[in-house]
């Protein structure tokens, strides 16, 4: 099955793409503390995205992809023609800086990395595809 | 979509969080704890019971907070999480760093420990 949402770079639509990552995944059997993480690593993408790549323009737009081939995996993945924002760059900083610099920012991409099982970009027709990869037990 | 009220009880102050934090409204919770600080309030509860998601924004709000409640010597307890709700805690270990309970009475017993 697949779906397809597209959704302008504000961040108030951040609700709008976890519910259509809700409904999308009814039906499949998984349990609520599973969804929550698919829909946290999702948010977290996009709210990057919206944020380093598009500045929260929300006439830009990204297009989120959700495809379920069977029952052992999903994939999802978000388009946009940004600037690339590859989070396999950036080095994940420690809990104690963050604590220690009262940062608020930088545990996103920790939890994206924990969560889905991988994480790649593809550049194609002047478009970004970030593809993530989530195996279900 | 999130709303947040404070209550005041026995000198605790009680953060309530009803609904969602994402990026788009982890302000708010930001502004809330301050308020908090900003009034001299030494314990502070947050009740999760109605906190249906937080993303890392909500998150990092708590974090940015430890070191100044460290030297300020105000003691933060949060209680109530959701399953879901713990483990996006529990997938950073920021249970360690953070002092959490189940129930608001526990909460409150722990506050008052942690003052002492």
């Amino acid at each position: 099955m697949n779906y397809q949402y597209n959704i302008g770079c504000s961040l108030e639509n951040l609700k709008g793409i976890r519910d259509f990552i809700r409904g999308s995944l009814e039906g499949q059997g998984l349990s609520d503390v599973t969804v929550n993480e698919i829909v946290l690593a999702l948010d977290e993408m996009c709210s990057n995205l919206m944020i380093h790549a598009h500045h929260c323009n929300p006439d830009h737009v990204l297009e989120l992809h959700i495809n379920i081939p069977g029952k052992k995996s999903l994939v999802f993945e978000i388009i946009d023609d940004g600037k690339i924002f590859d989070i396999n760059q950036f080095s994940e900083p420690g809990l104690d800086n963050l604590v220690h610099e009262k940062r608020k920012g930088g545990l996103g991409i920790r939890l994206v990395k924990s969560i889905m099982d991988s994480v790649e970009y593809i550049h194609e027709s002047n478009k970004n595809i970030c593809r993530l990869t989530k195996k279900i037990p | 979509m999130v709303h947040i009220k404070r209550l005041q009880e026995d000198g605790i102050d009680n953060i309530v969080i009803i609904g969602e934090i994402d990026a788009s409204s982890s302000i708010e919770l930001d502004l809330t704890i301050a308020k908090s600080v900003g009034e001299k309030f030494t314990k502070i509860v947050v009740d999760c019971t109605a906190l249906e998601y937080i993303s890392s924004a909500g998150l990092g709000v708590f974090m940015s907070y430890i070191e100044e409640f460290k030297d300020k010597k105000i003691s933060m307890v949060i209680f109530g999480m959701k399953e879901k709700v713990a483990n996006t805690f529990g997938i950073l270990g920021l249970a360690d760093l953070l002092h959490i309970c189940n129930t608001k009475k526990e909460a409150k017993t722990l506050v008052n420990e942690l003052s002492v």
